[in-house]
């Protein structure tokens, strides 16, 4: 199929005006909306007092399908950059499963990268955003491509967790922007099919350092840094639909908040991008 | 001259009373649905687009699985509960701790729990939305898996492969035929963990590898997973459902 051809009318200027903003009234998301834990998200830069904001900054992007499709890409440049750069450390074992995990999810965040800037119009399009500098050392409090010496067992250990949180945000990050999508059915067929694959590295990263595949509670997991944990608050709703996941007759709340992934909001999502950016 | 309604089980003349014909009037996420001939109960006639025209339920003896976004959910709902009774069978299958070890047995319990938690869900949500459940909401199916020998840990570990891809493709197919957000948003709560669980079980099969996203499955010039329709998924995972069913009004 021609990517180009059929992403070709919801590309231009009348999508930014888009009367599938008006679905995004407030009561959009309903008696699921209410349940999902979109209040008082910790934000995580209160616990990097280095950490400053930046005029680079992004900010949230419109509640639209190209706002949405902007979002990602945002994303995907710093998970495209992120793995390129760990494939290029040396910090990741060569030869065997991990090297393997990582060169494919790698080819695919720049697939990804390549997918929605088309999808946005290519890079001479009004639409398009252009990639932030990132900094994942976060100021100097990670380093996970060895570049200050810790040592590649140590910073290995750092790229992991990055990985995990970088893969449970897109999946969360793209969860969120469908309702943006809602008015534009094959950008939100292609967000659907990416976000996807974000959970496939998401399990398999998260099972490479040891953990479940999936999102127990609101647990960052074993060895993760306190600064990821805004990406897990709010995963532990065991309430979907008005109905309990954890009640009689099923498995309690650890496997009633596992069975579902939940979303962030632009703000949220915007917010914790905003910690690699510079 | 009255139109004929084709749809014999779930003919509207049928409705009982005040309370039954308003909460099918009451759909107003697909559009009204009413086609008032007159004011009178026996001149209510769904339009054939509407939801209201597209219940499932019973058409000619056979279930029909319906359309637009009740169809969609039935259509999730008949899923999960192939995988959920697939996964009871699995982990309760003789010798389980000695055909899988003891990582694999804890996915697969796992997955047995999460896949019980969403049809137990569907379920309840079918029940509350739909407007006459007793007609309208799936039945329990029957299951019939063949020679699989669930103390196989290849045959199952390759069935869960197929059951979990299957339901990714069929939830990233069927997001665009929703038009409640709540019901998108609940349908992407969902694919993301069987995406998760397809990982985890292809990992499984083969751990040193990319396979966990294998060029198979992930598209390897795009990075997009699979989609697929409904029709495309039934034949497959009708392949294990012995009660007969229809899908007439999805694509």
């Amino acid at each position: 199929m021609n990517v180009l051809k059929f992403l070709e009318p919801f590309t231009n200027e009348n999508l930014m005006n888009s009367k599938g903003s008006r679905r995004d009234s407030f009561s959009q998301f309903g008696q699921i909306g209410k349940n999902a834990a979109l209040a008082a998200v910790p934000f995580g830069l209160a616990a990097l007092t280095s950490t400053k904001a930046s005029a680079a900054d992004i900010g949230p992007t419109p509640a639209t399908p190209i706002g949405a499709l902007q979002l990602a890409l945002t994303l995907e440049y710093l998970e495209k950059e992120f793995y390129i750069m760990g494939l290029e450390s040396g910090v990741i074992p060569i030869g065997g499963r991990d090297e393997k995990v990582f060169m494919q999810i790698s080819a695919h965040e720049t697939d990804h990268v390549a997918y929605l800037i088309a999808g946005l119009g290519g890079t001479g399009s009004p639409n398009f955003v252009a990639k932030p500098t990132f900094d994942f050392t976060v100021g100097g409090a990670f380093d996970p491509f060895n570049a200050t010496g810790i040592g590649q067992a140590a910073a290995y250990a750092q790229f992991l967790a990055l990985a995990q949180a970088f893969e449970d945000t897109g999946v969360r990050a793209y969860k969120g922007q469908a309702g943006n999508l809602i008015s534009a059915p094959d950008l939100l067929t292609a967000a659907l099919q990416i976000h996807s694959v974000e959970a496939r590295h998401a399990s398999e990263v998260r099972r490479l350092r040891g953990l479940k595949g999936w999102i127990t509670n609101n647990e960052r997991g074993a060895g993760m840094p306190v600064e990821t944990q805004a990406v897990y608050d709010g995963e532990q709703v065991t309430t979907q639909a008005g109905f309990n996941t954890a009640g009689s007759g099923l498995f309690g709340a650890a496997a009633g908040s596992e069975a579902y992934d939940e979303p962030l909001t632009t703000a949220q999502t915007v917010t914790i991008a905003n910690l690699f950016i510079v | 001259m009255k139109n004929e309604v084709q749809i014999q089980e779930v003919n509207p003349k049928s409705l009982k009373g005040r309370r039954e014909f308003l909460k099918i009037s009451g759909i107003a996420a697909a559009g009204t649905g009413l086609i008032l001939t007159g004011c009178s109960l026996d001149d209510y006639i769904p339009d054939p687009n509407s939801q209201a025209g597209q219940l499932p339920g019973k058409r000619n003896g056979v279930f029909d699985l319906g359309g637009l976004d009740f169809g969609v959910l039935t259509y999730a709902y008949a899923l999960e509960q192939l995988e959920a009774d697939f996964y009871t069978r699995v982990v309760n299958a003789n010798g389980f701790a000695s055909t899988f070890n003891s990582t694999e047995q804890q996915v697969l319990v796992d997955l047995y729990k999460h896949e019980v938690i969403h049809r137990k869900i569907f379920k309840k949500i079918l029940k509350a939305a739909l407007p006459n459940p007793n007609r309208q909401l799936l039945p329990d199916l029957a299951f019939n898996y063949g020679s699989l020998n669930f103390s196989n840990r290849d045959q199952v570990l390759a069935t869960s492969k197929a059951l979990e891809d299957t339901g990714v493709g069929a939830y990233n197919g069927a997001g665009r035929l929703l038009s409640n957000p709540d019901y998108l948003l609940l349908a992407g709560k969902i694919v993301s963990v069987e995406a998760r669980h397809a990982s985890a079980i292809r990992s499984l099969i083969n751990p040193d590898s990319k396979d966990f996203a294998g060029d198979d499955i992930v598209n390897s010039s795009t990075g997009l997973d699979v989609k697929m329709n409904p029709s495309e998924v039934l034949p497959i995972a009708g392949g294990f459902i012995t009660t007969a069913f229809t899908a007439q009004f999805l694509p």
